[in-house]
């Protein structure tokens, strides 16, 4: 007896979902920034159950670029947060309000 | 299955090449030049774009899809493509002064600036979902470092996390999008998931509508679309001035591209949804960014809210979804790039000697004292107010005769009061540069050779615009025809 699609579907809805409220919520931007991270892997899980269940190689390929993109993502992402820790000594996101209406 | 490889066509990437070789290129000389010689490095990356321009306008009229058809060299990726060259070089142009007057003339900046220019082409070329994904990933994240290129300065540093945050955030959606747009056909090539969906193969339609949602939310905040545009204002007013002009025509326009090319070539058969939920955003976004314009009083946050607004109406021709709704899409986006490029340069140009005038109020009396950038600057606030006779007024008029055409009589009316409202604030500003009274400072006008030639070409580029359309508005139409199966 094999797992059914829609079991995968739903675990990975369940996990971006679980990303997303952690945006909304958290405002320290490292745990924003793995939240996120969180939400592409969630999106990772879909694409491979689909390409299992579909038979077809694209999604398999989709998730090796998205995991290079993520990396490219965190190098940057984490070289901004540090430039912002030497300014400020904080990476509480609330306290980051320089720019506002 | 047996497996072949992709047939490479050279000619075809030609233009990304020369625009990422000469990125690379820069990369590898930075540290070879000595500091004084920096303007060297942006003659390359300028002598680059050029070149790929150049190497583009070759291959006109011979479309072609590359790499397993995943790549198209058609007239839509061409119109694009030039458009996005255009930008990046009259962003060197807006650069050279200011980034030596700040202090970011560092090779990076030139190479970023080419890189993410690179993932435009590419969003724009992509006929394939993964390739657009790319293409996006390329520009936005070469963007949320230039954003953060002042690395001192506070302000710089929380506009670079707000973009990184929120695109990245974005970027989720989008990419929930995909799998489930995948999951639902079975394909990421763009042609294929219509036929998918044409010959009713979807297995199950509700993933389907779920994706088209999520890839709506995902270029929503791509776009700055309202409820999705929360990051922009703080983005654009934080980034380095040469750095928001780039993103506010550049961005904008490689994700209208992108969100184009999906809609017309990959979910036509969907039109009446995706254009109910559209029409939606439409009046959102012109309204909020309209209205919330009026109250602001730095420049930058005006353009940013008014990038909002000018998201809208291009909006309304997505939602009319015929041919000259998307012509006029790449007609607007044009008129939309010298109008705004071409203010920035001036706010550029006016910077006092210890820094920027960000304030709108800074501005008062500087029309009578710099009468060509004065004059310039009310062309292309009139330009983006919607009056004749300016690109601006031209691009809208073609936008709202396609609603009328599609008989979205309502969007249209909603459009036109929008740009009433508009007029308000951007001529406040031409108002306040001629009306005002200004302080006694006395400094010779700060117009380099190259931020004059990048003015001039912004007021030549809207009146051209404004005075015969109807030549460009062919071109738009038949760059287009490549989108329509």
């Amino acid at each position: 007896m094999s797992v059914p699609l829609s079991a995968y579907l739903i675990l990975s809805a369940y996990l971006f979902a679980m990303g997303v409220v952690g945006v909304a919520t958290r405002r320290n931007a490292l745990i924003i920034f793995m939240s996120i991270e969180l939400m592409l892997n969630a999106v990772n899980l879909s694409f491979l159950a689909f390409a299992r269940f579909l038979n077809s190689m694209d999604g398999q390929i989709f998730v090796f670029f998205v995991m290079v993109v993520a990396a490219a993502e965190v190098a940057v992402g984490l070289a901004i947060i540090i430039a912002i820790y030497r300014n400020k000594e904080t990476v509480d996101v609330a306290e980051l309000n320089l720019l506002k209406w | 299955m047996p497996s072949s490889l992709p047939q490479i066509s050279w000619g075809a990437m030609l233009p990304m090449l020369l625009v990422a070789g000469a990125g690379i290129l820069i990369l590898i000389l930075d540290p070879l030049t000595p500091p004084a010689r920096r303007d060297r490095l942006a003659a390359l990356a300028l002598v680059g774009i050029v070149a790929a321009a150049v190497a583009l306008w070759v291959r006109r009229g011979r479309p072609e899809v590359v790499f397993g058809g995943m790549l198209a060299a058609d007239a839509f990726a061409l119109f694009f493509n030039l458009l996005f060259l255009l930008v990046a070089g009259l962003t060197l142009l807006i650069s050279l002064p200011y980034v030596r007057r700040v202090g970011m003339d560092h090779g990076g900046y030139y190479a970023l600036l080419l890189f993410s220019t690179l993932g435009m082409m590419i969003m724009a070329s992509s006929l394939d979902l993964m390739t657009i994904f790319l293409g996006l990933e390329t520009l936005s994240i070469s963007l949320y470092i230039l954003a953060g290129f002042l690395r001192e300065q506070l302000k710089s540093n929380e506009s670079a996390l707000k973009y990184l945050l929120l695109g990245a955030f974005a970027s989720g959606f989008l990419l929930y999008g995909i799998a489930l747009v995948y999951g639902a056909t079975g394909s990421i090539n763009l042609k294929r998931v219509a036929e998918a969906i044409a010959s009713g193969k979807v297995a199950n339609p509700l993933l389907l509508t779920i994706g088209m949602g999520l890839l709506i939310i995902g270029f929503g905040f791509k776009v700055a679309a309202v409820p999705f545009h929360m990051w922009t204002p703080d983005v654009y007013e934080g980034a380095p001035t040469s750095v928001t002009a780039f993103m506010i025509a550049g961005t904008k326009a490689a994700a209208f591209a992108a969100f184009l090319r999906i809609l017309m070539t990959a979910l036509p058969v969907l039109q009446p949804d995706w254009s109910r939920v559209l029409w939606v955003l439409a009046v959102l976004t012109m309204t909020v960014g309209n209205v919330v314009a009026i109250a602001q009083s730095n420049i930058k946050r005006m353009l940013a809210y008014s990038s909002i607004a000018h998201a809208g109406y291009i909006l309304v021709a997505l939602v009319a979804a015929n041919k000259l709704g998307s012509g006029s899409i790449l007609f607007y986006l044009t008129a939309y790039t010298f109008m705004n490029l071409g203010a920035f340069a001036v706010v550029v140009a006016l910077a006092r000697q210890d820094g920027e005038r960000v304030i709108i109020d800074d501005y008062a009396g500087l029309g009578l004292k710099y009468p060509f950038l004065g004059a310039a600057m009310a062309l292309f606030m009139f330009s983006l107010a919607g009056i004749p006779p300016t690109g601006g007024f031209m691009g809208k008029f073609y936008i709202f005769s396609a609603a009328i055409q599609a008989n979205y009589i309502g969007l249209a009316i909603v459009g036109v009061l929008n740009s009433v409202i508009s007029v308000f604030y951007y001529l406040r500003i031409t108002v306040v540069m001629y009306m005002g009274q200004g302080e006694a400072e006395s400094r010779p006008a700060g117009l380099s050779p190259a931020l004059g030639l990048a003015v001039l070409i912004a007021i030549l580029g809207t009146l051209q615009l404004g005075l015969f359309p109807s030549r460009f508005l062919e071109v738009a139409l038949r760059s287009v025809g490549a989108l329509l199966l």
